[in-house]
């Protein structure tokens, strides 16, 4: 059952889940106000389908995005629509974006609400619009539509269902803790994908230093009988839970360098999700509120609540007991891969497994941060669970040689942090590297768009000399049928010259 | 409330520059205490002299480029160049040969490139190429082993200071060939004058003290290995290699040449192995390029010792071996996960 890492690199973090992996999951009050960003994932405004002043009920639908990947939105409680706000998104930048404000009623009153079904009386293409109307996305994070990823058209030759429950990240136990308290709600769940898929096979992979859930949802398979559906523990290195190298270390299948999971017939989805899926499919629920962790030093009360999406960061702070003591930093999602937010002003969504509230003793003071210049020393490569050569990728990202980095794998980096972690020079490699990826993106576009323009400017100029040459044949041509008709017509002129 | 903002990911460093470079130094000293011991106590006062002009010359240096003096100083890389400068010249050299080649070393070598980091040739090793070609006859006169040990400090003081010998002494009269001198000699003994000389044994070089010094430097290397300071793959590449060689050589002809544990324990092959290739920014990157840069070096170590024109080759190997850096790295990436076998 245990199966060895043997992924090159990641590290042995200290967990710190002990801060709140032993409290059940509390529901969170509802808010005074709920905000919305109004875009999607790949930066594309999202519609919105109420006006201001609206009273909106819980679980109707308030914004969709469209596209290949668009998504709906709703309402996670009742109340009036507010005017749309300029205001901080979570976004790692620090963006800012137009915001859907609620101001809530406190009486959760709740909209349409579909019927329970049965779900083995559900098609595939029924269970991916029934998942598509309740706007679950990817909760691992990534907030990848779910029911782009099960579409049978998309999907093709997959063979196995991959259950990411490796919560490898410092701090976080969401799923941790859903997989202890909902290990039935979860199978059926994986039931329901399965069934969408098409297939029999699914690993769920859960990280050894969680026992209780996998003892609970061992428990659960023995019970409901589902023997299909086998638990694989992973060792607790970190990035252990990387969609890649989860995948790896349990099928030993490598997702090819710019490839999907689906290229090696695996579909992967994580615990918070498949609780979502259960909750559409089985229990009739639109996604309107998920698990978040509150942890860190500086929270008074660290825990798991199920938050609705929208949720204030400073609401659910005060709901867990308030600041602890100076905050260095508030850190949505992990140590290793959350970023840093400015302001608590800004609204929990989808993609939002955990708030750490951090003091200086669990982060570094940006003002301690001393870089030294890099001396090769190679720490970054052995920590790299993809193979990399950090130090190469940063010497040719020094010198502006971006498209060097990428003959170095750039692209393949998952931006994990291992190599920071190491890095005796303390060099903020993981930055660098967004920073060149950026600047390729930018670089392709301006190509892209260069080589729309030539394409333009080559067919005016075509089109000028088809012109030309059309224009001179037509001249050509009248000219030619008046010297025709002058000697059809000989005495012509002559007579013209009567007539004066 | 507002907060503060950095990029992931937030957690601490594990290590810091300073504290490689001084566990460098810590696995230094045990072979620092040896070459008192054989050699005099002469190594004190060269390595008291390399540091303070490493120091003094790399913050002249910096405070020109206009750095941060003091955050470079601390990282303590230019020590390591001047300790490692001061323990490959002879104990009873001249203080300016010692002075002379560490300043070549830190500003030429280490900071005309622009420093830690940047610098394309292993600095100590540099300034020691520079110092034997320049001053052959201070550079190789290495005291007797134990002729020193009754001499009051303050005479050993006088003589690399150059104060008149005491009576009755001559230089040569206190330093000797080493080893490796000794095998060039018999080598070129045997070809041109026809005289069949037997090699020497490891017997002499333990008599001689470098084999308790090689030997330190071994333990102190593996030391460094075992901390995750150094590569191992490069000392690895460097003492298959010669050993590889020599015994190819040897076992062909035992009358000619030495046996692959000589070339092991004599001159530099241990210290090169292990504090001097392993210098991370002067060698290769990828662990397969590392071996492939230390088994070069052991190749031309090799080549060098027994057909060359200087008894011991490690720092022409290694400098020679830097220039191939950029071709090793090149043609030694390992494979990205997920893209071709």
């Amino acid at each position: 059952m245990f199966k060895r890492w043997n992924l090159k690199g990641g590290l042995d973090l200290e967990g710190h889940k002990d801060l709140s992996r032993q409290y059940s999951i509390i529901n969170a009050a509802i808010p005074d106000q709920l905000i919305y960003p109004l875009v999607d994932r790949s930066g594309n405004a999202m519609t919105v389908l109420v006006k201001t002043g609206d009273r909106v009920l819980k679980g109707q639908v308030i914004a969709g995005s469209k596209g290949v990947q668009g998504t709906l939105l709703h309402a996670a409680s009742s109340g009036l629509v507010k005017e749309n706000e300029w205001r901080m998104i979570a976004h790692p930048s620090g963006l800012k974006s137009w915001c859907l404000i609620i101001a809530t009623d406190g009486l959760d009153e709740p909209g349409p609400v579909y019927e329970p079904v049965d779900y083995t009386q559900l098609s595939a293409a029924d269970i991916c619009e029934k998942v598509h109307q309740a706007g679950i996305v990817g909760l691992g994070g990534a907030s990848f539509p779910t029911a782009v990823k099960i579409t049978p058209n998309n999907v093709r030759a997959v063979d196995t269902l991959i259950i990411n429950g490796a919560e490898c990240e410092p701090y976080i136990t969401c799923d941790d803790r859903l997989m202890q308290q909902y290990p039935s709600e979860i199978l059926l769940g994986i039931q329901v994908l399965l069934r969408a898929l098409a297939i029999e096979s699914c690993v769920i992979g859960i990280e050894e230093d969680m026992p209780e859930a996998i003892e609970a949802i061992q428990q659960a398979i023995e019970c409901s009988g589902f023997k299909q559906i086998q638990v694989k523990v992973v060792p607790a290195v970190y990035p252990v839970g990387g969609e890649r190298q989860l995948i790896y270390l349990l099928t030993g299948r490598e997702t090819p360098s710019q490839g999907l999971p689906v290229d090696v017939g695996v579909v992967c989805q994580n615990v918070g999700t498949v609780m979502a899926v259960y909750q559409a499919i089985v229990k009739g629920q639109v996604l309107i509120e998920r698990v978040v962790t509150v942890t860190g030093l500086g929270i008074k009360k660290p825990q798991n609540r199920w938050v609705r999406i929208g949720t204030p960061i400073k609401d659910l702070v005060s709901q867990c007991g308030g600041y602890n003591g100076p905050i260095e930093r508030l850190i949505m999602g992990g140590l290793m891969m959350g970023f840093s937010l400015p302001d608590d002003g800004v609204g929990i969504t989808k993609a939002t497994n955990c708030i750490l509230v951090a003091t200086s003793k669990e982060v570094t003071k940006s003002s301690e941060a001393e870089i030294q210049p890099c001396i090769r020393c190679g720490e970054c490569a052995s920590a790299c669970p993809v193979n990399l050569l950090p130090q190469q990728i940063y010497w040719h990202s020094q010198g502006g040689a971006h498209q060097k980095c990428q003959s170095f794998g750039l692209f393949d980096c998952i931006e994990c942090g291992c190599c920071d972690v190491v890095c005796p020079s303390h060099i903020p490699l993981v930055q660098y590297f967004r920073a060149s990826k950026s600047k390729l993106f930018l670089k392709r576009r301006e190509d892209e768009a260069a080589t729309l323009a030539k394409q333009r400017f080559e067919n005016r100029d075509t089109r000028k000399v088809q012109e030309k040459v059309e224009r001179e044949q037509r001249i050509r041509l009248k000219k030619l049928a008046l010297v025709k008709l002058q000697k059809g017509r000989p005495s012509a002129p002559a007579k013209m010259q009567d007539k004066s | 409330m507002n907060f503060s903002w950095a990029a992931a990911p937030h957690i601490k460093p594990r290590d810091s520059v300073s504290k490689i470079m001084l566990k460098v130094l810590v696995a230094l000293l045990p072979s620092v205490l040896l070459l008192a011991w054989f050699f005099g106590g002469g190594v004190y006062i060269n390595i008291l002299l390399a540091t303070s002009t490493a120091l003094i010359a790399e913050a002249m240096v910096l405070k020109l480029r206009g750095r941060a003096v003091l955050k470079c100083l601390k990282d303590l890389s230019a020590l390591v160049t001047a300790v490692l400068i001061a323990m490959a010249i002879p104990t009873v050299a001249p203080w300016w040969v010692v002075v002379l080649g560490t300043f070549f070393a830190i500003v030429i070598v280490k900071q005309l490139y622009g420093g830690l980091g940047s610098n394309l040739f292993n600095p100590a090793m540099a300034g020691y190429a520079f110092l034997l070609i320049s001053f052959p006859q201070e550079m190789t006169a290495w005291a007797m082993p134990g002729s020193l040990n009754a001499w009051p400090f303050s005479d050993i003081v006088g003589l690399i200071f150059s104060a008149p010998l005491p009576d009755a002494i001559t230089i040569d009269g206190i330093t000797m060939a080493t080893p490796l001198d000794a095998v060039k000699t018999q080598v070129a003994m045997n070809q041109h004058a026809g005289v069949t000389v037997l090699p020497l044994g490891i017997e002499t070089l333990f008599a001689q003290g470098w084999g308790w010094l090689s030997l330190s430097y071994f333990v102190g290397g593996l030391w460094l290995v075992q901390q995750g300071i150094i590569a191992w793959q490069i000392p690895l590449g460097i003492l298959s290699a010669l050993a590889l060689i020599a015994a190819g050589f040897y076992f062909y002809d035992a009358q000619t040449y030495t046996s692959p544990l000589f070339h092991l324990l004599a001159g530099a092959t241990m210290v090169g192995a292990f504090f001097i290739a392993t210098d991370p920014v002067t060698a290769a990157t990828a662990p397969k390029g590392r071996f492939v840069f230390g088994f070069m070096i052991g190749v031309l170590t090799y080549l060098i010792r027994v057909w060359g024109g200087y008894p011991d080759a490690m720092a022409f190997a290694v400098l020679l071996m830097n220039i191939a850096v950029p071709v090793i790295d090149y043609y030694t990436q390992p494979r990205v996960f997920g893209t071709r076998r």
